[in-house]
């Protein structure tokens, strides 16, 4: 069940809405940057139902400018699978 | 208490804090949300990264026998703490799906599964039988800057000690032989003088060809982070393509290919016009030479090359720069006469400390030790070097290109320590490996290219590789990868993953990861790393250097290789410090490099410390103390600056062949990607290659981004999606194509031209040209 990091740019002037948004979201995780209009958000799922339920929540946040996959942790993906992904 | 759960969601919040760093400069996190306090029972085990030349610390946790978390070793000085994202997710490879754990040999066409003793047999039977008919100069070993030093000292060992031929090169020659040559030549001593230290004292980096923020993304942010808290420093980035590093630098400066020989020379016109010039450290420790001159590329096989040094004096060398006059060489270099004049008045500012930085864009080059030479040149006349942020400073692209290639000496020419043209170092070789003197061959055979062209002719009928994977990354692989499969030649492949190389292999060896052996490794900065194997290798995987050690014994050498399973890799490396003995290249004890996080050569006994700053007598105590500076590794303790002028690359772009044709690498793959790709994380975000345009000449063609297009050369043809306006941008008329792909293979298109004093391949410089799929 994946667990996955983010560095998410907020729409300009928007962070400190979408640090809230992104708190009250559940399984999100948000470390906002102390100095930029950036934050890095960790989402932790439990099932394939939950996680594509959040990125439906998050696909629905204007707040998000760009959302950057950095890191996911979860069952294996075999060298092949991942070629045919590619 | 932690569990893994939570432990994982630190290790990923850690990521992405560390990808943000790299792609925003001097962005910071509240430091409670970086300190992640891990306990619990995740046992925690110090080592290098498997990685890059930086050497970052790591500390990798293992639970239950299994690797599970990887973070930056704060005690480390190299990292501080600090990781790149390949870093925080190398132990995910090798869980891959598909990990060589048993030996495969080919039958009838087929891979069959065999126990290891019996792949052995085989190896050792076949090499054997091979020297019986053809004699020993008929089988090789391809080894790596990422096997451990162990591993490349009993290879090296084995080679030219047991078998007798000098047989072995490594992958390293494709990236840093010409750094070698380039110290060699300057200073009689290879590998930095300075330290990573450098960074916290310096004013000005100048980086020549080489975009740290993605290839040596830590220090790259030791370096922001110097600029953000400290006054007055610049860093310059001088390059042929616009990169991550361009955007964060102060200035980016863009030349014409092949045009960085004109301008180091034209920086030196001026440093010398100006006045700028440290007149007594030159006239104490500098003596002036020049080469020769049209010294050819390496294209045709069984090419020979030999400089000759000519001394000359500083006046001559003075007219020869006449010809390098800043708006002189602006059509050359299409760099203004004013960036040239601005980039020599910051290295001739006495009050500034210059460190500069390169890594493949210099070494990677036709004439890549003259480019060497020259970096030198401007910090030899200003008399900025060896000194705390003072210094040129040559980065490696892989972990132990220094400890194990260089050190240990993984060259045809070189013995763990010298050159095998030396009768004294063979005497040294033959009295610690204990075998006859004369079994050492006097001269070198093949460097990396000419194997596999030797493979190709039929004149190896043997090859071993180990750590590497050169069917994708040797340049123009469209002739090696037939001349590989031919029959005329038997292939044995050490590996922890399956790639292009094992594909045609006859015999696959399942080789241990990383962290399932113990080693030591040597980073750009001479620190020798230590750490223990932390978990089993699955199924039957072996240390490299243990099926080393193996296959002597069947062939009868095993009184050479008297080491214990065990504890081989600790007791070789006790061997291998003999040949450093002294003070110019003392290396610590195993027990130290075992409390420490690394420990920089020379190793002072006395005091237990590492040397920093090399030739400064301040810092060395190998250099005559009666003088401030001595480059002890010449006979007359003299440092050379040599005349080498710009010569051309040797195919250049034309109405056939439009394009300048650029390779390199991304931050998220190592190399040929045989690790990276296999990181799923790594591999999503990016999943294939590319090829860069400048957005006006894909406008010009009406090329879309994504929309496929075939890379065609002389050599070959690669298809891939263009890239325009993304991670990088060329300049007009030069493509760019990372080479981690090997679905698309772009050393099919390279061209495997060398600088013919270090005998490494130019990849930064061909003609191709664009056919829309």
């Amino acid at each position: 069940m994946p667990i996955k990091s983010y560095v998410v740019f907020p729409r300009t002037g928007e962070k400190n809405q979408l640090i809230k948004l992104l708190e009250n979201t559940e399984h999100c995780d948000v470390l906002p940057s102390s100095n930029k209009e950036v934050l890095v958000l960790v989402t932790d799922t439990k099932n394939d139902q939950q996680e594509e339920a959040l990125h439906q929540a998050l696909d629905n946040i204007n707040e998000i400018e760009h959302l950057n996959l950095v890191s996911g942790f979860s069952e294996k993906v075999s060298y092949d699978e991942q070629k045919k992904l590619s | 208490m932690m569990n893994r759960r939570n432990f994982l969601k630190k290790a990923a919040a850690a990521s992405a804090m560390a990808a943000a760093a790299t792609m925003i400069p001097g962005i910071l996190f509240a430091s409670d949300q970086v300190d992640d306090n891990i306990t619990g029972d995740i046992n925690w085990t110090k080592g290098p990264c498997r990685f890059c030349g930086v050497g970052c610390g790591v500390l990798i946790g293992t639970q239950k026998g299994k690797a599970v978390a990887v973070k930056g070793d704060p005690n480390s000085s190299v990292n501080k703490g600090l990781l790149c994202v390949k870093g925080y997710h190398q132990i995910m490879c090798t869980s891959s799906a598909d990990r060589l754990t048993k030996p495969l040999v080919k039958k009838n066409g087929k891979y069959v599964e065999t126990s290891m003793e019996e792949a052995l047999d085989l190896v050792a039977s076949k090499m054997k039988e091979t020297i019986e008919k053809h004699g020993k100069d008929s089988v090789a070993m391809y080894t790596s800057g990422q096997s451990t030093i162990p591993e490349g000292y009993v290879a090296s060992k084995f080679m030219k000690g047991a078998i007798g031929t000098n047989n072995l090169d490594c992958n390293a020659r494709l990236c840093m032989a010409s750094a070698v040559t380039g110290f060699l030549t300057t200073f009689g001593a290879d590998e930095p003088m300075g330290c990573y230290e450098d960074i916290e004292y310096a004013n000005v980096f100048v980086l020549w060809g080489n975009n740290m923020a993605e290839m040596h993304p830590v220090l790259f942010s030791r370096m922001l982070d110097n600029r953000l808290t400290r006054k007055n420093v610049k860093i310059i980035d001088l390059a042929t393509r616009t990169t991550r590093t361009s955007k964060a630098a102060d200035k980016s400066i863009l030349f014409k290919p092949q045009a960085d020989l004109a301008i180091a020379n034209a920086i030196c016109y001026e440093i010398i016009n100006n006045g700028w010039v440290n007149n007594s450290f030159v006239e104490k420790h500098i003596v002036f030479n020049k080469g020769k001159t049209n010294i050819g590329y390496g294209l045709e096989d069984k090419f020979k090359f030999k400089d000759k040094a000519t001394p000359i004096d500083f006046e001559q060398y003075k007219t020869f720069l006449e010809g390098y006059r800043p708006d002189k060489v602006e059509a050359i270099t299409g760099v203004s006469a004013k960036d040239i004049k601005y980039l020599a008045s910051l290295y001739g500012d006495p009050n500034l400390k210059v460190v500069s930085y390169w890594c493949m864009g210099l070494n990677q080059h036709t004439r890549g030790t003259w480019m060497n030479n020259l970096v030198y040149n401007i910090h030899l006349l200003t008399g900025k070097i060896s000194q705390p942020g003072n210094g040129p400073f040559s980065l490696t692209g892989q972990p132990s290109a220094c400890g194990t290639a260089r050190e240990v000496g993984t060259f045809t020419h070189k013995l763990p320590k010298g050159v095998v043209t030396n009768k004294k170092h063979r005497e040294l070789a033959a009295k610690i490996w204990k075998v006859p003197y004369d079994r050492i061959p006097d001269k070198p055979t093949y460097h990396a290219t000419e194997m596999f062209r030797a493979v190709d002719r039929g004149d190896i009928k043997f090859i071993w590789t180990q750590v590497t994977n050169p069917l994708v990354s040797l340049p123009k692989t469209g002739r090696y990868r037939p001349a590989m499969q031919k029959d005329s030649c038997f292939v044995v492949v050490s590996d922890v993953f399956p790639t292009p190389t094992s594909d045609v292999a006859d015999v696959i060896l399942p080789a241990a990861w990383h962290v399932e052996k113990s080693g030591m490794y040597g980073n750009s900065e001479r620190r020798t790393q230590y750490w223990d194997k932390m978990v089993e290798a699955p199924g039957e995987a072996m240390p490299d250097a243990w099926m080393t050690i193996e296959i002597a014994k069947r062939m009868g050498y095993g009184d050479l290789f008297p080491y214990s399973k065990e504890n081989h890799h600790e007791e070789i490396y006790n061997e291998y410090r003999q040949f450093h003995v002294g003070k110019k290249h003392n290396m610590a004890p195993v027990e130290v490099l075992k409390k420490q996080s690394g420990v920089i050569w020379p190793y002072i006994e006395e005091t237990g410390k590492s040397t920093q700053w090399r030739f400064n007598s301040k810092y060395d105590p190998a250099c005559d103390s009666t003088k401030e500076f001595d480059f002890y590794g010449k006979p007359n303790g003299k440092a050379v600056i040599w005349q080498r002028p710009y010569e051309p690359a040797p195919e250049v772009p034309d109405n056939e062949y439009p394009f300048w044709l650029n390779t390199g690498r991304v931050i998220e793959h190592w190399h040929t990607g045989s690790m990276t790709r296999r990181i799923p994380v790594l591999h999503q975000a990016v999943p294939n290659a590319y090829v860069e345009f400048h957005p006006d000449d894909a406008k010009q063609m009406g090329i879309r981004n994504k929309q496929k297009v075939k890379v065609i050369s002389r050599r070959g043809t690669t298809v891939l999606p263009a890239s325009i306006n993304e991670r990088g941008m060329p300049t007009k008329g030069q493509v760019f194509v990372p080479f981690f792909d090997e679905s698309m293979l772009i050393n099919d298109v390279t061209l495997d031209a060398f600088c013919p004093i270090s005998k490494e391949p130019d990849y930064k410089k061909c003609a191709v040209r664009i056919e829309k799929v």
